[in-house]
């Protein structure tokens, strides 16, 4: 069987057509790749060349003042949001970490499917909703809004997180190391306390510090619960400020110092966010 | 990561700190499965109000009107599922795009970084979208906008009419869809990526056998395999969407009514939560947006549990997004 000069020229042409798609495929990939980094790199640009000027010594060191005197800063919102990140982390911590120990060291208890379903629900649950149960919970009953308030919202949004990461750190920790701590007579929740927990330690700390990077930002929950506060409070029964939530309200604000404010404020904030989830990647990396 | 079998010792040692140990852990780790109930019976019953007064109705009405004290909240949802479309339209195929590039074009000094960039995107705080929103894009669209208004071809043919702006603000639907979709664009890639990692390489082998140019090898052998996964990460992206409240909030202009055109101003159903929430003083107004909020629970819960569903049946270990 002989391959005329006809077919060859319709095999060329295909082959030709085929190399065509192909190379126009290429590009319109890469360029999906091009155009996702335009507004990773427009808002890094836009935070860098507008918050930098709007930073200074009084950012961190006063509260904000009235409009149309000079000055001030947030304060109020960087401790307000220290304040309710150590709330949340005490919740997210003690029950996270349990739900992963239960998940990962008690395979076998017939709660776990039930746990692992709801946890991995609830991590979808958005953050204002959460907002609202902390509302319901706290806010209604002791009648004001309160750091507790918003720390509990936020601690109710880093538990499913806390699940997931601390399970996964501890299902990575040997059996054999388990089985040595038995064979030596120990019993299981020595072993689970002193030797599991111990050498899985440092991804649980990941785990933690990349679910308080992801709650540091909420701000939505916070709206009704923590409310915000235009002085330093240091009283958790006491409404206080947070850094996105004092970010949305000069946003929306109609004055020009306090969209400086706010300018400043997200800088700091994301340079937070972006330094805590580096550290973690590092740790990470290094482990595996 | 294999699965671990412990060794069959529980409630068998002697020892007197095992049952009270287990117990805490057992305590503590329902304390999960508490939340979710309660979270449940708090938002039924500080929305209970609304529900007894409104009813099924609630659902179905197109009016909100906080002086006269009628609710019904299906703008909002309206307004959620068109922004939370849009945005998909545009997020999933860049997604996509991307996850193909790292997994199947870049060398691997490229593909690290980019995946870590990618990643980036979904640390950034919602507020900190927001105010790049506010400052950067919604000046971009409005003279968009503008622009659309001097243009007589379209402004004049009534097949366009869903194309020229009522007012041009730049605050609408289409600015929120925009921003709604540079945010959801990191968990489909991630899903996405981790699916098309998990393509057998005997597939992609196979093709190039046949003398298959790469696109081709990406159409027919690696797409196919990884539909269904990416399907999982679409879902798991429409979740957040549904749900993503400040940047939204602060974009979409937070009128109560269904959009006219693509830019007109709207609301959701967060955005009406977190706009409103604070300055409602009527019980009715509180307890109907709570009950908004409990719509939005039922919805991201439904939405969570499709997503696990779908990327648990192909592999209980790419669930990390």
């Amino acid at each position: 069987m002989t391959i005329t000069q006809q077919q060859q020229a319709v095999i060329s042409r295909r082959r030709s057509r085929r190399k065509t798609s192909n190379a126009v495929a290429s590009v319109l990939i890469g360029l999906c790749v091009v155009v996702i980094m335009i507004p990773l790199i427009a808002i890094l640009w836009y935070l860098i060349s507008n918050g930098v000027s709007a930073l200074s010594v009084e950012f961190f060191t006063r509260d904000p003042v009235p409009v149309g005197e000079a000055g001030g800063g947030l304060r109020n919102a960087i401790v307000g949001t220290l304040m309710l990140l150590a709330i949340a982390s005490v919740i997210g911590i003690i029950i996270g970490v349990a739900g992963g120990v239960m998940l990962a060291e008690y395979p076998r208890n017939r709660l776990v499917p039930t746990v692992r379903l709801v946890s991995d629900v609830l991590s979808g649950v958005p953050a204002i909703v959460m907002g609202l149960v902390a509302y319901g919970l706290v806010v209604v009953t002791t009648k004001h809004f309160s750091a507790f308030a918003g720390g509990i919202a936020l601690g109710l949004l880093m538990i499913p997180i806390v699940v997931r990461t601390s399970e996964e750190v501890l299902k990575l920790v040997p059996v054999s190391v388990r089985e040595a701590g038995l064979a030596l007579g120990l019993p299981q929740w020595r072993v689970i306390l002193s030797i599991v927990l111990p050498s899985a330690a440092s991804g649980i700390v990941t785990g933690v510090m990349l679910a308080v990077a992801r709650v540091a930002g909420e701000a939505s929950p916070l709206l009704f619960t923590a409310f915000g506060n235009p002085r330093l409070s240091l009283n958790p029964a006491q409404p206080v400020s947070a850094l996105p939530l004092s970010i949305f309200n000069y946003v929306v604000s109609p004055y020009e110092a306090w969209h400086r404010l706010a300018n400043a404020g997200a800088l700091v904030l994301v340079i937070l966010i972006f330094i805590t989830t580096l550290l973690t990647r590092l740790a990470t990396r290094r482990r595996h | 990561m294999t699965s671990i079998k412990l060794p069959p010792t529980a409630g068998r040692t002697s020892s007197k700190g095992d049952s009270p140990f287990r117990l805490l852990i057992t305590v503590l780790a329902c304390a999960i499965i508490v939340i979710f109930l309660l979270s449940i019976y708090e938002l039924t019953s500080t929305s209970w109000l609304s529900i007894k007064t409104f009813g099924l109705s609630f659902l179905t009405r197109v009016v909100w009107n906080p002086v006269t004290g009628q609710f019904g909240a299906l703008n909002f949802v309206i307004g959620t599922l068109l922004t939370s479309l849009i945005a998909l339209i545009i997020a999933v195929p860049l997604a996509i795009g991307s996850s193909i590039f790292i997994t199947e074009y870049a060398p691997r000094w490229l593909s690290e970084p980019i995946g870590y960039l990618i990643e980036l995107l979904a640390a950034i705080p919602s507020v900190i979208f927001g105010l790049w929103g506010v400052f950067v894009v919604v000046p971009i669209i409005r003279s968009i906008e503008l622009w659309i208004f001097y243009q007589p071809w379209i402004t004049q043919n009534p097949a366009l009419k869903w194309l020229v702006p009522d007012q041009p603000t730049g605050l609408g639907l289409m600015t929120a869809s925009i921003i709604l979709a540079i945010m959801v664009i990191p968990y489909t890639a991630s899903v996405s990526r981790d699916v098309i990692r998990l393509v057998p390489s005997d597939q992609r082998e196979a093709m190039y056998a046949l003398g298959a140019t790469k696109w081709e090898v990406i159409r027919s052998a690696i797409l196919p395999y990884a539909r269904a996964g990416i399907f999982g990460g679409v879902i798991l992206s429409l979740g957040r969407a549904l749900g993503e409240t400040l940047a939204v909030t602060m974009v979409i202009g937070n009128v109560p009514a269904i959009p006219k055109t693509i830019w007109s101003p709207t609301a959701t159903m967060s955005s009406v939560i977190a706009n409103e929430f604070t300055e409602a003083v009527e019980n009715l107004h509180l307890s109907s947006l709570i009950e908004v909020g409990l719509l939005l629970f039922f919805v991201s819960v439904l939405v969570n549990y499709l997503a696990r569903v779908i990327i648990h049946r192909l592999n209980p270990l790419a669930v990390n997004a």
